[in-house]
């Protein structure tokens, strides 16, 4: 097998959470195709660290583990807030800044 | 030949069976992530695909990153997910309406067009096509190389990474936070209340019994002024009619004999 292989299949899901990122409307589903993206991104890192026999690779994907983390809990802390407000967890209805 | 970079071009005939067996399942499960309607099916599919990309990070041989990885996202961020889901409603389904026309389809048509160019872009350009290897870089140990790298080279993002943890973690409380609608009463303004409440008496309720001529449950203790306070006895016993009157236990007058007797 090609190590290629492994590139090709993050491609492939990145343009997956791409995807999802466009379709869905449910903020949480969209938020979990943003992580479907960080997670494609994160292979491409692993697999280019093997590839060029140094390690620097796997610091970024554990740094980008990291950021993913913190966009997590704030994105979710957001979600919450506007499902408070306008009880719904819908990306149409928060078109609006304001209640 | 153990330290030595070895060149490959090609993987052992065990991953590639490995590889070829958890892809398809990797990607149909994103694939059914953007399908499915509900978002409890979508943030357990995203779970499958997290644990087979763990599972090709230990493959590419990087054991730490993919326990990371286990632990991190399988474990606390797909945990917050489903919380987060719970707390919004687990059956929350998407509206399949579209607001804006005509934005599916040019959605799909922008997402594969993002991945055909990724693909051909990645396959035209000289990645070199083969592994150097870890071998030598993890030649003391996975966990070893990547402490040396964290704590020297990179140490500075390291620091700033954690800031920015912290100053996440903040963030959420703020966000989170909220002032509660009316002040909570205090031990204070409670008993200052019942007080005021006449109708209750401020020591609780008397026991049955008490003063009475027996103490048992079903016996209203008696008023100083000799009436049943019917406060006394559980309400329950006095809706079944168990309820005795302290009538029934008139002063019975033993003669002076039977007190010798005993």
């Amino acid at each position: 097998m090609n190590p290629m292989n492994y590139i090709y299949l993050s491609c492939i899901l990145f343009s997956l959470g791409a995807a999802g990122v466009l379709l869905r409307r449910n903020a949480i589903v969209v938020f979990m195709c943003i992580e479907l993206m960080l997670n494609a991104a994160n292979l491409a890192f692993v697999t280019f660290s093997r590839m060029n026999g140094t390690l620097d690779g796997q610091i970024v994907a554990f740094f980008t583990m990291v950021v993913a983390a913190c966009e997590v809990v704030v994105g979710l802390a957001i979600i919450v807030t506007i499902y408070r407000s306008r009880r719904s967890a819908s990306v149409d209805d928060a078109r609006l800044l304001r209640l | 030949m153990n330290f030595a970079a070895i060149v490959q071009d090609q993987t052992s005939h065990a991953e590639a069976v490995l590889f070829y067996l958890l892809a398809p399942i990797t990607v149909l499960s994103a694939v059914g992530m953007l399908l499915v309607k509900k978002a409890v099916h979508s943030a357990l599919l995203l779970a499958a695909v997290m644990i087979s990309l763990a599972i090709f990070y230990i493959l590419n041989e990087a054991p730490f990153l993919g326990i990371v990885q286990i632990i991190v996202y399988t474990g606390a961020v797909m945990m917050l997910f489903l919380f987060i889901l719970m707390l919004v409603g687990v059956d929350s389904a998407d509206s399949l309406v579209e607001t804006i026309k005509g934005q599916r389809v040019l959605g799909i048509i922008a997402a594969v067009g993002v991945g055909g160019l990724l693909i051909a872009l990645v396959s035209k350009g000289n990645l070199g096509h083969r592994f150097f290897g870890l071998e030598m870089a993890n030649g003391e140990g996975n966990v070893q190389g990547i402490a040396k790298l964290i704590f020297g080279q990179y140490v500075w993002p390291f620091e700033v990474i954690s800031a920015l943890l912290i100053t996440a973690a903040l963030g959420a409380m703020v966000l989170a936070h909220r002032e509660p609608d009316s002040d909570k009463k205090d031990q204070r303004a409670l008993s200052e209340e019942r007080v005021r409440q006449s109708a209750q008496p401020v020591a609780g309720l008397p026991g049955p019994g008490t003063f009475a001529r027996h103490n048992a449950v079903d016996i209203p203790a008696l008023l100083p002024d000799g009436t049943p306070a019917d406060l006394s006895v559980s309400d329950v016993i006095a809706a079944r009619g168990h309820l005795a009157k302290p009538g029934d236990f008139k002063f019975i007058e033993t003669s002076d004999d039977d007190r010798e007797g005993n």
